[in-house]
């Protein structure tokens, strides 16, 4: 018998005691709990997104579309960022404001390679107010999960209000689950030693998150 | 109204002067106390300690002594949660080991009608000034049956309040166990005394005359580290203070 | 040697040592009551935790109830999304199939995400045995591993050390393992944190072969999710070529929309935070992105036993999220290394007698190491109600009875050195049972009162060694109430 027959077999004979239940799994488990936890208008899911991420200590930053090659350029100047990875499908308009040399994000790249990189610059594919997360998913302008690691610095575009949510279930909802993702809520951290919480371990010891609003007097876009 | 005082059989054995402090208080509030002579121990620390097979027995007894009575009062929150919360599970127990359904039914009828004292003052009764004088500090400890087993909440604080002369303080670090637990202080005594240690540390630190708890045997314990630290401090159980009065006082 | 448990004393005698130690004690104190506090805020912040406790118990029951069915569903998963799935019905058979998958690689160091599976199983020793030397990259590990110290804490293995203890082990042992800890570390948290940083960066960045656990399984999309903080994971998880994770069957959720439920309650309890800094999704392999080779070992090593249990059966119910340890009053004296196991506190104090069994002294003795006070119970997000089965854990070992152990259904008889305790316990359950009989002894002990002493010879000395003795009142109350009609006659 095949150690996999045998822990099934197993399985069953443990459970002989439990009576048969069919019910279909949308209907056996009771879900009271809240979808979210009070409904927010966008500005002021944004503003609750923004306060949880600074109080995770990430940096946070306003502005609208017109204003963003601005604060990026900002951001990596004020690095002093020598070298920029940029994903596939990064608007380049983002970087127009920074001379730092463009990185791409390639398969073949080595991981040491990526370790010379100064910053790296995404958007994202979600981001949950209630929580301070921001999610990468792979797609366009987020690049492969490696790239928003090994660097420093990582400077962040949510667009706001279409990519905040309020919540982790409403998160859940908007991901695909065979894309790789990657959640982050604030910048690399750990409680290892006495159980408290130190920022800056392994992953980017800074991360500048940018909450890009539509421009002034805009309209939908 | 007329209850069984259910006092437990380490009351009856080592404090009876809690035992009368209950008929005391209860006759006082119009209550007609019966003390059933049949009554012995309700099992707690044969359950608790792995013997369930020899609870069954005495849960059986418990069950027939207080069967007839309207309601079942016990100063302990532990044998309170005793017959509240494990009751059931002993019944329950006996059926899936294929013994049928007679140990839950028998055990049935004295389940809800069973209150730990604080709980029948205040929600049976409907009382919290009892009318009781005690005119000392004192701070309270919420035993962890009473907290988490039965839900006593804010009741022997409320209780506590309304007595005259009774100036109330907190308790630093109150919800954390004293660390008696039964049979615990025999089978791990080093940890279940510096948990004591560190209780009876937080009680003085109040400054209070007396450490009031609603449970003798976490009192045993507590008290008599208290005894061997030299406190000066004094266990009391608050059936004591609410039975005390300006015309009868607690010694 | 580090990550062994065998020939641990048992509790009481490993507590003892512990309580003494008043630098252990006050490390304990401080990391605990630190992080208490910290947990019922951020609960606290969640109106709905109550019904988020419930669904998450569902879930998990729900998922055991079915264990059989969602196995099956995710190694299909799984498989179809480029990743290959092993069984391991044991420790052994787990890190002989590691082993395997590393030796294929030709590698012989891999780095490491903190994982309980693979502790328990004490997979880095069986590999070292291979000639393969594994990285631990979670900073309280790695101080473990450079330490040569074992594990006391679920999410903060190095617990039991303070700041300065953590200088001294970097600085003393960095070196041997690799980069040595920066000139003139001092203990300041992010100095250390720094250091670590440094010492393992050049390890993550040659690592051909990454080893982790998870904290959930989705049976229905094949993926598999891991919760941390450091970025450690996240380096392990998408840097190597191969990716080896070892996963407890019991890990498994049903569905994606599961993780709307452990998502909120997991950071809240652990860590006390609203969201853990790192959590990374995968599902088998993608195209260049990540590991090329995925491996997921599923674990049995008394899972399937423990599921045998209907009132045992809860603990599989667990997320590993630590809480009960933080709030133990217990834990917090005796310290992680009392209970012999990588599970300490009183989840392993459930866990380990059932994953293991009870033979053992330790094992056996871990069901008593709790004074049932309840508030583990009151603080597990999967509402695990673990004083109902430390009582049960109790009973298999003074009573014995039908157990399933490696699968095979088989009595236990009671353990010995309960004797006296039984014989006690049948006596006074037979005075109980005869009103008279407690009476007589009643009214021996107010008769002979004045010559009892203060102090216990023999077993006895177990209560009076700290404590006095309560005096024996003059009369029991039943005497008082037959005498006195209840208090209505003269005394």
């Amino acid at each position: 018998m095949s150690t996999r027959e045998r822990i099934l077999g197993r399985v069953r004979r443990a459970l002989a005691d439990v009576a048969p239940d069919d019910t279909p799994y949308e209907r056996a488990v009771e879900r009271a709990y809240a979808r979210e936890h009070g409904r927010l208008d966008a500005v002021a899911a944004a503003g609750l997104l923004a306060g949880n991420l600074a109080d995770y200590r990430a940096r946070v930053h306003r502005c609208a579309e017109d204003g963003l090659p601005a604060v990026v350029g900002r951001l990596l100047a004020g690095r002093g960022a020598r070298t920029v990875l940029v994903p596939d499908g990064l608007d380049p308009a983002w970087l127009a404001d920074s001379d730092a040399r463009r990185v791409p994000d390639l398969a073949a790249s080595t991981p040491a390679e990526l370790d010379r990189v100064d910053s790296v610059v995404t958007g994202c594919a979600v981001a949950i107010a209630e929580t301070g997360t921001i999610v990468l998913d792979g797609g366009p302008g987020q690049g492969r999960r490696r790239i928003t690691l090994v660097p420093d610095h990582h400077v962040c575009v949510v667009r706001v209000p279409d990519q905040v949510v309020t919540s982790v279930p409403l998160a859940l909802e908007r991901l695909d689950p065979t894309r790789p993702s990657t959640w982050i809520s604030g910048p690399s951290a750990t409680s290892d030693i006495e159980l408290d919480r130190v920022e800056g371990v392994h992953g980017p010891r800074t991360l500048d998150v940018v909450l890009v609003g539509r421009p002034p007097g805009g309209g939908p876009r | 109204m007329r209850v069984a005082l259910f006092l437990t059989c380490v009351n009856d054995t080592l404090y009876p002067d809690t035992g009368r402090a209950v008929v005391r208080l209860l006759t006082r509030l119009g209550v007609e106390v019966d003390f059933p002579m049949a009554q012995t121990c309700c099992g707690q620390a044969h359950y608790n300690t792995g013997y369930r097979h020899e609870a069954e027995p005495l849960a059986q007894h418990f069950a027939d002594v207080f069967g007839g009575y309207e309601a079942i009062v016990t100063p302990s929150g532990s044998c309170g949660a005793m017959v509240r919360e494990l009751y059931p599970r002993l019944g329950e127990r006996a059926r899936a080991e294929g013994r049928g359904g007679s140990l839950a039914a028998t055990l049935a009828p004295v389940v809800p009608k069973t209150y730990e004292l604080t709980e029948f003052l205040v929600d049976v009764l409907g009382v919290t000034d009892v009318g009781a004088y005690y005119p000392r500090k004192v701070t309270y400890h919420p035993t962890c049956h009473g907290l988490r087993s039965l839900g006593l909440g804010d009741r022997p604080r409320r209780l506590l309040a309304a007595v005259r002369g009774l100036e109330l303080v907190e308790l630093p670090g109150a919800e954390e166990c004293c660390g008696f637990g039964g049979t615990f202080a025999l089978k791990n005594p080093d940890v279940s005394a510096a948990m004591g240690a560190d209780k009876v540390r937080n009680a003085v630190s109040t400054g209070a005359d007396a450490l009031c708890a609603a449970d003798n045997s976490c009192l045993m314990h507590i008290g008599s580290t208290m005894a061997r630290l030299r406190t000066g401090m004094r266990p009391v159980h608050i059936a004591e203070i609410l039975a005390s009065t300006e015309e009868v006082p607690a010694v | 040697m580090s990550g062994t448990f065998v020939g641990m004393p048992a509790f009481p005698e490993a507590a003892r040592e512990a309580v003494a130690d008043r630098t252990l004690r006050g490390n304990l104190r401080h990391a605990t009551h630190t992080i208490r506090a910290k947990r019922e805020k951020a609960v606290a912040e969640v109106s709905d935790w109550a019904e988020l406790r419930e669904a998450g118990r569902r879930i998990k029951d729900h998922t055991l109830r079915h264990l059989d069915r969602y196995l099956v569903q995710l190694e299909e998963s799984v498989t179809a999304a480029g990743g290959t799935v092993h069984w391991a019905a044991d420790a052994a058979e787990a890190n002989r199939i590691v082993a395997r998958l590393v030796a294929e690689t030709g590698e012989s160091e891999v780095v490491k995400v903190k994982s309980m599976a693979t502790q328990e199983i004490g997979l880095n020793e069986a590999l070292e045995a291979e000639g393969v030397r594994a990285y631990e990259t979670d900073l309280a590990e790695l101080i473990v591993q450079l330490g040569k110290d074992r594990p006391s804490h679920i999410l903060v293995p190095a617990i039991h050390r303070n700041r300065g203890e953590i200088r001294d082990v970097f600085r003393r042992e960095m070196g041997a393992w690799g980069r040595p800890a920066p000139e003139g570390l001092t203990d300041t948290p992010a100095e250390l944190a720094e250091a670590a940083r440094l010492h393992l960066r050049e390890k993550f960045l040659r690592a051909r072969v990454g080893i982790s656990g998870a904290n959930f399984m989705i049976a229905e999309t094949g993926t598999l999710v891991v919760v941390e903080s450091e970025g450690n994971g996240r380096m392990c998880l998408t840097l190597p070529e191969t990716l080896i994770s070892v996963v407890g069957i019991e890990k498994i959720l049903p569905t994606w929309r599961d993780l709307e439920v452990f998502l909120q309650t997991l950071p809240r309890s652990s860590t006390a935070e609203r969201m853990n800094p790192y959590t990374s999704m995968w599902t088998g392999t993608t195209d260049e992105d990540g590991p090329r080779a995925f491996h997921l070992v599923l674990l049995d090593n008394g899972r399937t036993d423990t599921l045998a249990d209907e009132v045992g059966r809860q603990a599989l119910r667990c997320i590993r999220c630590s809480a009960c340890l933080n709030v133990c009053p217990v834990y917090e004296r005796a310290g992680g290394h009392a209970y012999g196991s990588v599970y300490p506190g009183p989840i392993g104090a459930i866990l380990s007698p059932q994953l293991r069994g009870t033979a053992s002294g330790i094992d056996a003795s871990l069901p008593y190491a709790s004074s049932l006070c309840g508030a583990c119970y009151e603080v597990c997000p999967v509402a695990i109600d673990i004083p109902e089965v430390l009582v049960r854990l109790r009973e298999r070992v003074v009573e014995g009875g039908p157990v399933v152990r490696d699968g095979n259904r088989v009595v236990l008889r009671p353990a010995k050195g309960h004797a006296a305790e039984r014989a006690a316990m049948r006596a006074a359950r037979w005075a109980f049972a005869r009103p008279g009989a407690l009476r007589a002894g009643q009214r021996l002990a107010s008769r002979t009162r004045r010559l009892h002493p203060r102090t216990l010879p023999g077993p006895g000395r177990a209560w009076s060694a700290t404590r006095d003795l309560p005096a024996v009142p003059a009369e029991p109350f039943r005497d008082w109430w037959r005498r006195t009609r209840g208090g209505e006659e003269a005394e």
